[in-house]
């Protein structure tokens, strides 16, 4: 029976919203049947196989030619190894031999073992292994569909506009789609920085990520609604929804019609207050994205991304040409790097650190840089290279307290001095900030601030520690309130402990992002509003239609509310800002 | 049919690049060639098998080889691996 107007929920990966037919790839290649041949058959059936790997070689060979001239040479050497695979014993030579034992066809024995194979790596307890099984997979599909005569590189030859519906999707595939069909993807596997994902980014497709099992429940052809911002994918939508999504659509491009217009504007408040929105990124290449929607900078530079889906540790030389990447091409603006902040439940295999049995409460962030000082070294002297070549600020996340403070400050000094032994250049002034993001350091503001040159308050974080709510979990999601006073209080504690030491405060958490947030937080005294790139406009918009005053007088009446429905309904009839995007506060 | 031992010494261990070039070189010459990490041996013209043996830095591997150039081959990937598969580290 076909879905009919159904919500699935992933990782928005790259944002805005499509509509269209849905295109699933790789559904047709495992529909194999099973045929038994005759003594006869055997030979000719070897022959078809020899055929297919030949005509699958020759395909492998031209991506890695065309991928090779387009995007570079390091991309294309994973095809290498994808002709070791076509030509592995291991699958090619036990299929040979077992088509001739068993009389039965290729296609069949091929999937057979190749399921095995796969299985093999999946199980593997090493995520390199594991994500390897994506290769194997590849060449398997390829082989087979060359065995069936099923048209090559389906995505080269859509027609239509469609929705690529995959499970996952490979680089021999991303690369060899006809682009101006696609409108967008969606993936069941994968994050943020999957290849899907951030294939999408740069082709500035929407895409969700990570739906678990949307492939299975979609048709081809099918209706789809990809919304890419809030990681929202509907099958067969309804009349209504697509009405409303249309509409969001029209509205998005009116709006990005604004941005041209917004994008040099500067973010000053009608008296004259003069605020910066900078913008939060993840992957170097998305620096593009805040340059072309204005923002003022990097407010948050995460640097996960280079820890991540590897079986090595990024080494000195790497990350600084990383940053320095960044730093440079964020001029004349500041780019803020945000040192390592994994957990325990991340890929901390390879430091021999065992499961945890409460990660959010565990090794993660400065603790965790702080008990691998020397992977935390290497990233701080990458850090001081690059600042160098642009305008570099650090900032260490998950500080509890002002001695992990003091830790990580000395050694940045040890990392100074070991590159001043090496006569390697750095910027000496370069300033050194924290996150606020543990009620701990919130509540002792006063005291951090003396020990940095800024604060940077990360909400996401704040809000699950200080209500003790985790907002995945459907049963007390309820409680992830933003608004609710404890938070209110504790941001204004901090901003205020930051002025009295005369050091900034930022926030780079989803509560900057939010336009309903943003008279209340220009209120509060924030100085500085960092978000995905895509929110910077907004934001700044947001500012330029208030005054500063008048905003101080929205805080004080918001401070003496006493519940977050009292503080939500003020906050929604003063609402004078357009608004683009959700705001977080939950909808009643 | 002669064997060598070697210790794996690159950081990356048997990863894919480290089993491509191992292949490419074995398949310079005409024996038949193995590598074996504990109770496993697999085909060293397996680019899967190469790779599942979990050869991980500090690990030692014994490279088997059979045939009629199985000297020449021996000492190349016995050296190759000594020299981290042409890898910096």
């Amino acid at each position: 029976m076909e879905t009919v107007n159904k919500e699935y929920l992933g990782v928005p990966a790259s944002p805005g919203i499509c509509i269209g037919k849905a295109y699933l790839v790789g559904s047709r290649e495992f529909q194999v049947k099973k045929t038994k041949l005759t003594e006869a058959q055997v030979e000719k059936e070897m022959a078809r196989l020899q055929a297919a790997i030949d005509a699958t070689r020759k395909e492998i060979q031209t991506i890695k030619q065309r991928v090779g001239q387009e995007v570079g040479f390091s991309e294309a050497e994973i095809f290498n190894a994808y002709l070791h695979i076509l030509q592995d014993p291991l699958l090619i030579q036990a299929a040979m031999d077992q088509i001739r034992a068993s009389r039965i066809n290729a296609e069949y024995i091929l999937q057979e073992i190749a399921k095995q194979l796969i299985g093999q790596f999946k199980d593997s307890p090493d995520e390199y292994l594991q994500e390897r099984a994506t290769d194997i997979n590849d060449v398997v599909a390829r082989l087979l569909r060359n065995l069936t005569g099923q048209p090559m590189d389906l995505l080269s030859e859509v027609e239509d506009d469609v929705i690529v519906v995959a499970k996952d999707l490979t680089p021999s595939q991303t690369a060899t789609m006809r682009r101006e069909r696609v409108i967008g993807f969606t993936t069941d596997i994968g994050g943020k920085t999957s290849h899907a994902a951030i294939m999408a980014r740069s082709l500035e497709l929407p895409a969700v990520v990570g739906l678990k099992n949307l492939t299975e429940v979609v048709q081809n052809g099918s209706t789809l609604i990809v919304d890419g911002t809030a990681g929202i994918v509907l099958i067969n939508p309804n009349g209504q929804m697509l009405a409303k999504y249309r509409h969001a659509q029209q509205r998005m491009e009116q709006w990005s019609r604004k941005l041209k217009k917004l994008k040099g504007v500067t973010a000053v408040t009608k008296d004259g207050y003069r605020l910066t929105v900078a913008a939060n990124i993840e992957l170097p290449e998305d620096v593009r994205q805040a340059r072309k929607y204005g923002a003022e900078g990097i407010g948050l530079f995460r640097t996960e991304f280079l820890f991540l889906n590897r079986r090595d540790l990024p080494g000195e030389d790497e990350q600084f040409e990383v940053y320095q990447m960044v730093a440079r091409q964020s001029l004349p603006y500041t780019t803020i790097i945000r040192t390592l902040d994994l957990g325990g439940d991340k890929f901390l295999s390879r430091l021999g650190t065992t499961t945890e049995m409460n990660p959010f409460l565990g090794l993660r962030g400065i603790r965790l840089c702080l008990a691998h000082q020397d992977l935390f070294k290497v990233q701080l002297r990458a850090v001081l290279r690059a600042s160098h070549f642009g305008k570099i600020k650090i900032m260490f996340p998950m500080v509890s307290c002002v001695e992990e403070m003091r830790q990580a400050k000395a050694l940045l000094r040890e990392a100074q001095k070991e590159l001043g032994r090496r006569r390697v250049l750095y910027d000496r002034n370069m300033e050194v900030g924290l996150m606020i993001e543990l009620p701990s350091a919130a509540m002792t503001a006063d005291i951090l601030a003396r020990e940095s040159n800024f604060f940077s308050i990360g909400t996401n974080d704040l809000i699950q520690y200080t209500l003790a709510a985790d907002r995945i979990n459907e049963k007390v999601a309820y409680l992830y309130n933003p608004l609710h006073p404890a938070i209110l209080r504790l941001i204004r504690q901090v901003v205020q402990a930051g002025h009295n030491e005369r050091i900034w405060v930022g926030m780079c958490g989803e509560m900057a992002a939010d336009p309903q947030l943003t008279p209340l937080l220009v209120g509060l005294g924030l100085d500085e509003f960092s978000t995905g790139p895509a929110f910077v406009p907004q934001i700044k918009k947001g500012i330029r239609e208030v005054n500063f005053a008048e905003c101080r007088e929205l805080a004080e009446k918001v401070m003496a509310c006493t519940t977050s429905a009292d503080i939500e309904a003020l906050l929604k009839s003063l609402m004078k800002n357009e608004v683009l995007h959700d705001s977080i506060i939950p909808k009643t | 049919m002669i064997e060598k031992e070697a210790t794996i010494e690159n950081k990356l261990g048997m990863h894919l690049r480290a089993a491509a070039v191992f292949i490419e070189t074995g398949n310079r010459f005409k024996c038949e060639i193995y590598l074996r990490k504990g109770d496993r041996q697999v085909n060293a013209k397996s680019i899967m098998g190469l790779m599942t043996l979990g050869a991980a830095l500090g690990s030692t591997v014994t490279v088997i080889t059979h045939g009629a150039d199985e000297r020449e081959a021996l000492a190349a990937l016995v050296d190759l691996i000594r020299n981290r598969f042409g890898e910096k580290e």
